[in-house]
């Protein structure tokens, strides 16, 4: 049951993954990370983490991905084209990144006293999460509101136009 | 019962696609959402990590990744559609320039 679980759902990831990759228009390979990202979800799910499969149904595969499929559509982003620069880095890159993946696996591979998965041992329920989150760790769940808070005025400010009246008043301002 | 190697492979083979989205695609919103499969990949071997060594601590990083991804992911697409408006282009070969 769970190798089944475990193939399927991990079939589905690299799947996804590489269709991301071969896709040439943009709203295909953010609909094909969202299905990795659903995946991975049940991935999380079979290692025991209820609350951050829940939150990455939630964060991830729909508020983040909603972000992009909206700014590809405001932009009307059409096909990529393929140039001299993407030959270049599929011709030094692709092999780089082979040699990498092999190092890391080989050094995975070797690695001892990791212990087989089961599909129900060692559940993690939101109230453990909590306590160390909440209790240990308060100060920096409360720093990261902050980072939230600045990002959301970043992206404002950032994405404001150029010509707006504001913009300019307080950019020639001195 | 599956060996716990096979989530850390898998982690690691969706950082590699990652890193190779990341250099051969030529959209810069394509390219942004390679980021995020690297992220994830990651995510996941954090998860496996927390799983092997009973601590809930890998997971609340896994927490922390997400927020800080989504924090990234709306300055960025800020970022981009900032460049989108002087540039009117997303081909990150024409967007050569630091100055807007």
């Amino acid at each position: 049951m769970h190798l089944i679980l475990f193939i399927v759902f991990a079939g589905l990831c690299l799947a996804g993954a590489i269709n991301l990759l071969l896709q040439t228009h943009p709203i295909n390979s953010a609909l094909s990370l969202v299905v990795v990202m659903s995946s991975l979800a049940v991935l999380y799910l079979m290692l025991g983490a209820e609350f951050l499969a829940a939150a990455q149904i939630i964060v991830y595969a729909g508020a983040i991905m909603v972000l992009f499929t909206f700014v590809v559509m405001l932009l009307n982003a059409g096909r990529e084209e393929r140039t001299l620069g993407s030959r270049a880095a599929k011709a030094l890159g692709l092999p780089a990144v082979a040699v990498v993946l092999s190092v890391i696996a080989t050094v995975i591979l070797k690695a001892q006293g990791l212990e087989p998965v089961a599909l129900s041992d060692n559940i993690t329920s939101t109230t453990d999460l909590s306590k160390v989150l909440f209790h240990e760790l308060l100060l920096p769940f409360e720093v990261t509101s902050v980072l939230i808070l600045i990002a959301i005025l970043g992206a404002v400010a950032l994405a404001r136009p150029a010509g707006d009246e504001h913009g300019r008043r307080t950019g020639v301002e001195k | 019962m599956i060996p716990l190697s096979w989530y850390l492979l898998l982690s690691a083979a969706l950082f590699s696609l990652g890193v190779i989205g990341f250099l051969i695609k030529r959209n810069l919103i394509t390219v942004f959402m390679s980021i995020e499969l690297m992220l994830n990949g990651v995510n996941l071997s954090f998860v496996t990590f927390a799983h092997q060594w009973h601590m809930v601590k890998g997971q609340i990083f896994v927490f922390f990744v997400m927020v800080v991804a989504a924090a990234e992911a709306a300055v960025g697409l800020a970022i981009i559609i900032a460049i989108f408006r002087t540039r009117s282009t997303l081909a990150v070969d024409r967007i050569d320039l630091m100055k807007l």
